[in-house]
């Protein structure tokens, strides 16, 4: 819970990590992109506030202390959600695992909501192993990395019959958030992660389902705010736009929450810090003393409302999660308000 | 270094300033892209380029090399050309392919389906659109549903509008219409002014926002100062 100004904050950080990229766990022969992986991540670090960039070591490999501390102690977090990416072409023991994070979950039963990933090209077994993590973790959504290596596959898309076939199954156990990672390109080649359309056709197919767009498609939110006005299902992810644009590029920072809000509206924007790349208290901190500044440029947009701040940091997520808000810090008085880009439904 | 070697150092780093990150539509040059631009006494032009992260998407970085290539080749009294990409997980692949004027499916064999003229289409289309939105913003309350590129004032942004357009075809002469699809090449209806300015408007912040993140990652990366970034 964060208090300012007697306002009370419910806090969920909707996209946090417990990795391991340290040198140990490199795959051999692998050691050149579970180095440059890592150190790509670190480089975004470098966008936060200076007193809070971490040296290289540190960031390779963190506590579970540190991590409890950033987050829970200091950071203002009242939920956190694990996206897991796995990497295990990499990564021996793999980068960020459900299991690791499901370990730590289960340490601290009150704090965490665990999710799970899958993917297609693992076939039945993958299914079978899915269903499993599912029940033993009660994920309640999922993390895709479509860009995922595997052999000599360099990614796969949500349209992929394969894939149909587990999200049919997320619908059947109740996993009911697919979380989509749809950020800066890294790589494959043709098969670009930057294209929304894959998230188009299934938010049409499978209205049970809502798909939260990790990074708003950072760098094309044009594509992603298009493909969003259109779905009732599809949610923002403020990972990267919080955390790498706030405090580094604050006129941007206004520009695409001006935006987002246009586009899709304070009901669909979901914060999430993106522990470890960057800590969840100055984003906090930062978010609620922000507002729209004043200038001509941006006049297009209106200012935040305290009850929209609240909305954005932690109420959406936890009414996509079942989580329960104390008493004390639900709205008052929700108001529904449809965004102005959104056309008539 | 003589006079003539600085001229031709000048006139490779002019020749790098013509070629656009082809998402963000800004010359290398002004991005910090451009790591070393050197010509030896002998004509001898050596350029490194580097990017903000060391997984940036191939394709770009390989449209920017070739790009890069074509541009410094131009540059007449040169001997001899050795351009690279630096610290990139596919600087070795994109390096041989583009210096052996092989194409982008060739270099990446058995990975890539498709030549990348597509792709730079749709950021040429992208760009019509955000210099839209950067025209229309100093038109005082005038309606540039109304505007032909005719009545707006020379300034740097039409001229850069004019020239996407023309890039891609498009009517780009005075007596043409401000707003038009950037697919079609048809006139904006009236009717539709409004949600054209907007999409125009997200698409600039968009560009805007992602050449931010690229300065900052880059300057992050290789610990530079707001002054060095852009000089190269």
């Amino acid at each position: 819970m964060y208090e300012k100004d007697g306002e009370k904050y419910f806090v969920v950080d909707a996209h946090t990590h417990f990795w391991d990229a340290s040198p140990d766990n490199w795959v051999e022969g692998q050691e050149e992109y579970a180095k440059g992986w890592i150190e790509c991540f670190h480089a975004y670090q470098g966008l936060g506030p200076k007193d809070t960039h971490w040296p290289i070591d540190r960031f390779q490999k963190y506590s579970e202390e540190l991590m409890m501390h950033d987050l829970f102690e200091v950071g203002h977090v009242d939920k956190a959600i694990f996206q897991p990416t796995n990497l295990r072409q990499w990564y021996k023991t793999g980068f960020n695992t459900t299991e690791n994070d499901g370990a730590l979950a289960e340490k601290h039963p009150d704090k965490f909501l665990v999710n799970t990933t899958f993917d297609p090209r693992e076939g039945d077994a993958g299914m079978k192993a899915f269903e499993e993590r599912v029940k033993r973790y009660h994920c309640k959504g999922v993390k895709l990395y479509t860009a995922e290596w595997r052999g000599g596959s360099r990614g796969w898309s949500l349209k992929d019959p394969a894939a149909a076939r587990y999200l049919e199954k997320c619908e059947e156990l109740g996993v009911t958030n697919v979380h989509i990672h749809k950020g800066p390109t890294i790589w494959p080649l043709d098969k670009d992660a930057f294209d929304v359309s894959d998230v188009d056709q299934v938010a049409t197919s499978f209205q049970g389902l809502n798909f939260i767009v990790e990074h708003v498609g950072l760098p094309r939110i044009e594509d992603f705010c298009f493909m969003a006005t259109q779905e009732r299902n599809v949610y923002a992810g403020l990972a990267v736009v919080v955390g790498g644009l706030m405090h580094a590029r604050p006129k941007f920072f206004a520009k695409v929450m001006g935006e987002l809000m246009f586009w899709l509206g304070e009901d669909k924007l979901i914060f999430g810090a993106d522990y470890a790349i960057w800590e969840p208290k100055w984003q906090v901190e930062g978010f609620v003393d922000w507002n729209m500044p004043g200038d001509d440029e941006l006049s297009d947009f209106a200012p935040l409302t305290v009850d929209q701040k609240k909305k954005i940091l932690g109420l959406n997520a936890a009414r996509l999660y079942g989580i329960d808000v104390p008493e004390e810090l639900r709205l008052t008085d929700p108001e529904k308000v449809e965004p102005v880009g959104v056309p008539n439904s | 270094m003589t006079a003539v070697v600085t001229g031709a150092r000048a006139a490779v780093w002019a020749a790098l300033g013509t070629v656009r990150d082809p998402e963000l539509d800004e010359p290398l040059t002004d991005l910090g892209f451009v790591a070393r631009c050197e010509v030896s006494d002998a004509g001898h032009a050596v350029v490194r380029l580097r990017l903000p992260t060391y997984f940036c998407a191939p394709n770009f970085a390989f449209l920017m090399v070739a790009d890069a290539y074509d541009a410094v080749a131009g540059v007449p009294g040169l001997t001899g050309l050795d351009i690279r990409l630096d610290d990139h997980f596919a600087a070795d692949v994109i390096n041989r392919g583009v210096a052996a004027r092989q194409g982008f499916v060739a270099s990446f064999e058995g990975e890539a389906v498709d030549e990348l003229d597509t792709l730079r289409y749709d950021f040429v289309r992208k760009a019509v659109l955000a210099g839209t939105d950067r025209v229309c913003r100093s038109l005082d309350g005038r309606d540039p549903g109304k505007l032909t590129l005719g009545d707006i004032p020379r300034s740097p942004d039409v001229d850069r509008l004019r020239a996407r357009r023309r890039e891609l075809g498009l009517p780009a002469e005075d007596g043409d219409p401000l707003l038009l699809d950037p697919a079609t090449g048809t006139a904006v209806a009236p009717a539709d002014a409004k949600r054209h300015l907007a999409v125009a408007r997200l698409t600039r912040t968009s560009m805007e926002a992602n050449s931010g993140v690229c300065r900052g990652m880059l300057r992050a990366r290789y610990a530079l100062t707001s002054e060095e970034e852009g000089t190269g």
